[in-house]
């Protein structure tokens, strides 16, 4: 038997209100996240990776938003907590990074003062030694002259230096979880590759569990052992990493690895071809009726129009929602 | 190494105000601004020094010496009570000055916290400020401000409290439509996940970021408080007699204008000036820290 999750999501559903009428950006997630590990979550864009993200902390206003089901955390369930509750833990317990590190600083504060403020709300300590503990955190994430850059203010820092200070910011009170929603996104290639290495480091320092939100595949393959891939909203598969990039089950996972080029490939011949998911993502308005892929799936059935198929447990911790497998 | 240190520290102070440094070079290249500036503190000198420089009470009347043109004694003339106009303005400067103050505190301390509640909160209380602000805003200012002179009455306190009043909706507004900006911000949802208080962010995050455009308000509004305020003086439901007061100076000096002119034109010049002076460094401050009109 395996020890408790850290958080278990069950039957979530974020729904938010439109003039248009109800858009459900995330249907029916469950998925749990162990202590000291990093799960990965892939999807396109729009397929509700990021919504999850706000939801487990509770950052969604509501109205518009409606969030059902259960988010445990250590075992209370997020969704009950009240909003004193949930403002200790957002910061404390569970942190988030955005993907846009230009923007997720404030522009009139010092690094230093944003992430001694982070400091002081969770640590009761001074601030002097809130700000020395931010000093601290920014030699860390080893941003050099840290006394130094302290001082600044955020539009003096270089793109991956403002994603460092938002990581040492997001780790400063060493969270049991931090939500990581495309943190390489806005950043060059080397320095994705700096910061990556820099949060499985810490990673491995602070005992963080990571859930790491992003569509870049590669990134998923160098941080990830288990990996959730989101369609419309749904889970459609749940692997650990080696065997999804190996053998990947459902359909859409399966165009997804086909549409990732790389180096030597041939685009027009040879044994691989550069393919993509054809059409487009549907409007969630206009939800496909039975497996929400059917549309654009290579290998629909006549079933797949009609009923939504079953999530399928197979071995190994494989899920996988599609009818071929049931 | 601590020397080493401190050049970085150093450096980093140096370029951390380059932007401010930048901006102050801004300012000073526009002229119009550097003179609206010059005739601000031309005029806070005079508030400030100028009943030490000018001393006696600019209220006693001299009847013998009443409509006297300008003289070496009385460089600007004298009213119709035989006192000397320039005292009287000296002496007012100080009156108006402290009714400009009044008025922008006034309209600051309740616009720019009903301005930040409700852009941040929006909802229920926000559609409940932003329709009493319409109903303000529906009134012509000084009508407003003219209203509620006729419920409160005449002096120096009411003046201030119904000119401050009427600018209350105008701060609102301003910040209200700032906040709604700032608001949707990353950093903003940032501190929220970073489990920040309300008051925390409002305070710490949002009201910075809202600064420029009320300290340019807060400019103007100095040069409106001022116009409004004389403008209650002519009429006669300002600041009450024998207070110097340059409205009231002006409108009793409009039965003497075709025999004795320079009775209402030097307070109506003192009124000019300083209006125009807090117009040109609002402008200008706009134009120096707004980054819409970036180099």
């Amino acid at each position: 038997m395996r020890p408790e999750p850290l958080l278990s999501i069950r039957n979530l559903r974020t729904r938010f209100k439109t003039y248009e009428g109800m858009v459900t950006a995330v249907d029916r997630l469950s998925l749990d996240v162990h202590r000291g590990e990093t799960l990965g979550v892939v999807g396109e864009s729009g397929c509700g990776k990021s919504v999850t993200a706000l939801s487990i902390l509770r950052l969604l206003p509501s109205p518009p938003a409606e969030i059902q089901g259960e988010i445990l955390f250590e075992g209370t369930n997020i969704l009950d907590l009240t909003p004193d509750r949930i403002r200790q833990i957002r910061g404390n317990a569970i942190s988030i990074i955005f993907q846009e590190p230009l923007t997720s600083l404030n522009p009139v504060l010092t690094i230093g003062e944003q992430i001694s403020e982070a400091i002081r709300l969770h640590q009761g300590v001074t601030r002097q030694e809130a700000w020395k503990r931010a000093v601290e955190m920014l030699e860390l994430v080893q941003i050099p002259s840290p006394d130094a850059r302290a001082h600044e203010y955020p539009h003096q820092l270089s793109g991956g230096m403002r994603q460092r200070a938002m990581i040492a910011m997001a780790l400063s009170c060493r969270p049991q979880l931090l939500l990581a929603d495309e943190p390489t996104t806005a950043l060059d290639v080397t320095i994705q590759a700096q910061i990556i290495d820099l949060m499985v480091r810490l990673k491995e320092e602070f005992r963080t569990s990571i859930v790491l939100i992003t569509h870049n595949l590669g990134l998923i393959a160098g941080m990830a052992r288990r990996v959730v891939v989101m369609y419309l909203g749904k889970m459609v598969e749940e692997a650990p990493v080696k065997d999804l990039f190996r053998e990947p089950l459902h359909p859409y996972t399966q165009g997804l690895l086909e549409s990732i080029p790389w180096i030597g490939q041939k685009l027009k011949t040879g044994k691989r071809l550069l393919r993509e998911i054809p059409g487009i993502v549907p409007n969630p308005l206009e939800m496909p009726e039975g497996c929400r892929f059917h549309p654009r799936c290579p290998r629909v059935m006549e079933v797949c129009r009609k009923e939504e198929p079953p999530l399928k447990e197979l071995n190994g911790g494989r899920k996988v929602l599609c009818w071929l497998w049931n | 190494m601590t020397e080493k240190k401190k050049s970085n520290e150093l450096q980093s102070y140096w370029s951390g105000n380059r932007e401010l440094r930048r901006r102050w070079a801004k300012l000073r290249r526009n002229k119009a601004a550097l003179f609206g500036g010059v005739l601000i503190l031309i005029y806070l000198f005079t508030a400030l020094f100028g009943p030490i420089l000018y001393p006696g009470n600019p209220s006693a009347p001299n009847l013998i010496r009443s409509l006297e043109t300008p003289s070496r004694q009385h460089p600007l003339g004298t009213d119709e009570l035989g006192r000397s106009i320039l005292g009287r303005i000296v002496h007012g400067s100080r009156v108006s000055l402290l009714i400009a103050i009044g008025v922008v505190s006034l309209g600051l301390l309740l616009g720019v916290p009903l301005g930040l509640v409700s852009g941040y909160y929006g909802g229920k209380v926000d559609f409940g400020i932003q329709r009493i602000t319409d109903t303000m805003l529906a009134f012509p200012g000084f009508l407003l401000a003219l209203a509620l002179v006729a419920v409160l009455g005449v002096g120096l306190k009411n003046t201030v409290i119904s000119v401050g009043i009427s600018m209350v909706p105008i701060y609102i507004r301003l910040v209200r439509g700032c906040v709604l900006s700032v608001r949707e911000q990353v950093y903003v949802e940032a501190a929220r996940a970073l489990g920040t208080r309300d008051v925390a962010i409002l305070m710490r995050h949002i009201l910075p970021n809202v600064m420029v455009p009320i300290t340019v308000q807060t400019s103007l509004g100095m040069g409106t408080a001022i116009l409004f305020a004389a403008g209650l003086g002519f009429l006669g439901v300002g600041v009450q007699p024998p207070t110097p007061e340059w409205g009231a100076m002006l409108g009793s000096g409009r039965a003497y204008l075709f025999h004795a002119p320079h009775v209402a034109t030097f307070p109506g010049i003192a009124i000019f000036l300083a209006v125009l002076g807090f117009n040109l460094s609002g402008d200008g401050l706009r134009e120096a820290l707004d980054p819409r009109f970036k180099l």
